[in-house]
């Protein structure tokens, strides 16, 4: 019953939405932070948001059920997910999920009896160099086997410290979704600057003496140099520039993450 | 060393991977080290317009997937509109198989700060945003780490550099949606809204962001930035191919022996890159896998087999090979893998993600999965192949945003190169392959995960 949001958590949320022109842009991270608080979304955390940004509880309950990360059942201590998406399923993934199902005897997106650990299959995470990946609360666990991941999961469940191969000690869920709200927690020197599988290229080009061309006054092609050159960058046509500009604003369609193009240039490729 | 005295370019050039290596790469201090916001008061000194120029000249194209002319793009924005302009840089990385943004945000977080920068100067904003996906704790941590120390030093807040130049930057976290990738989907949850596409017109250049000119550029393209103001257009457009300028990284994944990131000039070919990559996995007798299937950009561009090993990597020839460049997100298959799986896997997926909004997408990916799961469990027909043809036809082209169009994408190239293997499951009465045999464990640890 009893909410544990107070006078605190409502002035943070007010000033999370101080930080945006508009302040209803501060829903997504201010839910982040009820849950941080609650433990998952309850309806109490949604009439403060809807308090707070003086929209309806409505418009934000639409809010919090449109996107994954919000959970309307509390989580556990650790939100341990699995990516089953094409590329880690196919690498293991599926049979690390069966393992985990198995092992802690829950289904998907169900708690352990004792509370600690959440279990859900993740859709493609961006780390698929590292494949099969698992997360925990969010921190990346790099190239698992069922065997690691139900060492993992027992480690949680026993409380000994466990550390992502890419990041720092776990937090609790709790505690991440607070830093989702945009409160740093001060660990952000935790951990390596890439992982292994990152720095492949790199390494391989270090080895073969392969680097981007020297520009001209500049020491380094890494992107920087140690002399501000005072001269602007010559003209040249650029050999994109020749579209029309009605054409070129109607392909203006940088879809990131869904996909990569128009429908019409799908129709050309085909 | 460089070849540029030669006229030809590195097989890799890293850029904006040069660093990630370095202690504590995630610094101020170390990206200081190698020269880093060096780049501001050179385009200070230029002015908005040079600096838009310079980008167009570079040929830099978007890196997230569409290959837009960055440059191009900023010079849409209306700069007679009374409106403030927004930057927003699209830190939603999900496409299945694409993880370059990720890693770069991780290890050298400031190289996107220092683009957000100079981006946010060219288009005279004074607020800049980054969505970052929610499911990356620690990437959030260092970019807001990054950000906070770059206010600290000057480079962000109130006058910066003494130019008189105002930027603050907001960083914001997503909560899991892969269709809030999608600029206009993007926008909506940064006004707190369900992530569901906007109708264009108007785009965002002209009302974007609270009804205001807005740019949305990927990670990776704003990334790009910092490169071009300090060494020159010329410099960047001297790598890559004819409308393919510069570099970018390239994401192996799955079945090759050394999966990771390679950045490279664009025209590079997966025969280059699997051969640095040391092959196809091999066995522990040393008996090479043979590559299957890939994708060229993430599960929304058209698969593509070992006959388009040499296709250059760039946008147009890939586009020539029947797919799309995409986001560079090269995710590797041998022998072992059932064509049938991979796709319903990805078909799941994009079924899960559907917004909604409209019906093409929302009820055509249902039914996609339903005849594909039927097909996979050997209980269909040959028939139900013209079925689901039929179906992305139903979606590809009529769907809001290209959501729709890309769950067509592995499914009709799937049909085009792998009839037989459909085929092959209902003769069999289902999969004919061993999932194990596909699991990074298969070769090396036989017997041990029983």
């Amino acid at each position: 019953m009893g909410t544990k949001l107070n006078h605190e958590s409502l002035a943070e949320l007010r000033e999370i939405a101080a930080r945006y022109p508009q302040p209803r842009s501060g829903l997504l991270p201010m839910l982040h932070l009820v849950q941080s608080v609650e433990g998952r979304i309850t309806p109490e955390g949604i009439e403060a948001c809807a308090d707070v940004l003086g929209i309806s509880a409505a418009e934000v309950s639409g809010v919090a059920t449109f996107y994954t990360m919000y959970k309307r059942k509390p989580v556990g201590d650790y939100h341990v997910g699995v990516c089953t998406n094409t590329l880690c399923a196919v690498m293991g993934g599926d049979e690390i999920f069966a393992r985990l199902k198995d092992h802690l005897d829950v289904g998907n997106d169900e708690t352990t009896a004792d509370g600690k650990v959440t279990l859900e299959h993740l859709e493609c995470n961006a780390a698929c160099d590292y494949a099969p990946v698992m997360m925990v609360n969010w921190e990346f666990v790099d190239n698992q086997t069922p065997e690691s991941a139900v060492q993992l999961v027992d480690d949680l469940r026993a409380g000994n410290e466990v550390r992502s191969t890419r990041g720092p000690r776990i937090c609790t869920w709790r505690e991440a979704a607070r830093v989702l709200a945009g409160f740093p927690d001060g660990r952000a020197d935790e951990g390596p600057g890439a992982g292994p599988a990152s720095l492949v290229g790199l390494g391989i080009a270090t080895e073969r003496g392969w680097s981007a061309p020297d520009a001209d006054r500049a020491d380094r092609a890494d992107g920087s140099t140690d002399h501000p050159v005072a001269e602007e960058p010559r003209q040249e046509a650029a050999a994109t520039a020749d579209a029309g500009t009605k054409e070129a604003e109607a392909a203006v369609v940088e879809k990131e993450s869904p996909t990569t193009g128009t429908a019409a240039e799908k129709g050309d490729a085909r | 060393m460089s070849s540029a005295a030669t006229g030809t370019t590195d097989t890799l050039t890293p850029v904006l991977t040069a660093g990630w290596a370095d202690e504590r790469s995630w610094t101020l201090d170390a990206y200081a080290r190698r020269g880093g916001y060096a780049a501001l008061d050179k385009a200070f000194a230029m002015g908005p317009d040079a600096v838009i120029e310079a980008v167009k000249d570079s040929g830099l194209r978007g890196r997230g997937g569409a290959g837009f002319p960055t440059g191009m793009k900023w010079s849409f924005i209306p700069q007679e509109n009374p409106n403030p302009k927004y930057l927003v840089v699209n830190a939603d990385e999900s496409e299945p198989g694409t993880c370059k943004d990720i890693p770069l945000m991780m290890a050298s977080p400031h190289t996107l700060v220092e683009g957000v920068i100079l981006s946010s100067f060219a288009i005279r904003a004074h607020t800049a945003f980054i969505y970052i996906r929610g499911e990356v704790l620690h990437v959030i941590r260092r970019v807001q780490a990054a950000v906070a120390e770059a206010y600290a030093a000057g480079h962000l807040g109130r006058d910066i550099h003494g130019s008189g130049y105002d930027l603050d930057v907001v960083v914001h976290a997503g909560a899991g949606a892969y269709i809030c990738g999608e600029e206009t989907a993007l926008l909506e949850g940064l006004e707190g809204r369900r992530g569901q596409p906007r109708l264009r017109p108007p785009f965002p250049a002209v009302a974007g962001l609270y009804a205001s000119p807005t740019v949305i550029n990927n990670v990776e393209s704003i990334s790009s930035v910092p490169s071009i103001i300090a060494n020159g257009a010329e410099w960047f457009s001297s790598m890559g191919t004819e409308k393919s300028k510069g570099f970018g990284i390239f994401s192996l994944s799955g079945h090759v022996q050394r999966p990771g990131q390679y950045e490279a000039p664009l025209g590079i070919t997966l025969r280059q890159l699997i051969d640095l990559a040391g092959g196809i996995r091999q066995k522990p007798d040393g008996q090479g896998h043979e590559l299957k299937f890939w994708t060229p950009g993430g599960s929304s561009t058209p698969l593509l087999t070992a006959e388009h090993l040499d296709v250059p990597l760039d946008f147009e020839g890939v586009g020539a090979a029947g797919s799309m460049l995409g986001t560079r997100a090269l995710q590797i298959f041998d022998e072992t893998v059932c064509v049938v799986r991979a796709v319903l896997r990805w078909t799941e997926f994009y079924k899960h993600e559907s917004c909604g909004k409209c019906t093409p997408c929302r009820e055509g990916t249902w039914w996609l999965v339903q005849t594909l799961a039927r097909l996979e469990k050997g209980q269909g027909s040959e028939a139900d192949l013209d079925l689901l043809l039929d179906q992305c036809d139903n979606i590809l082209g009529r769907s809001f945003c290209a959501l729709g169009d890309g769950a067509t994408s592995p499914i009709s190239s799937s049909i085009k190169y792998f009839r037989e293997e459909y085929l092959a499951h209902l003769t069999h009465g289902g999969c004919p392959f061993d999932p194990a045999a596909s699991t990074a464990w298969a070769d090396r640890t036989v017997g041990a995960t029983a």
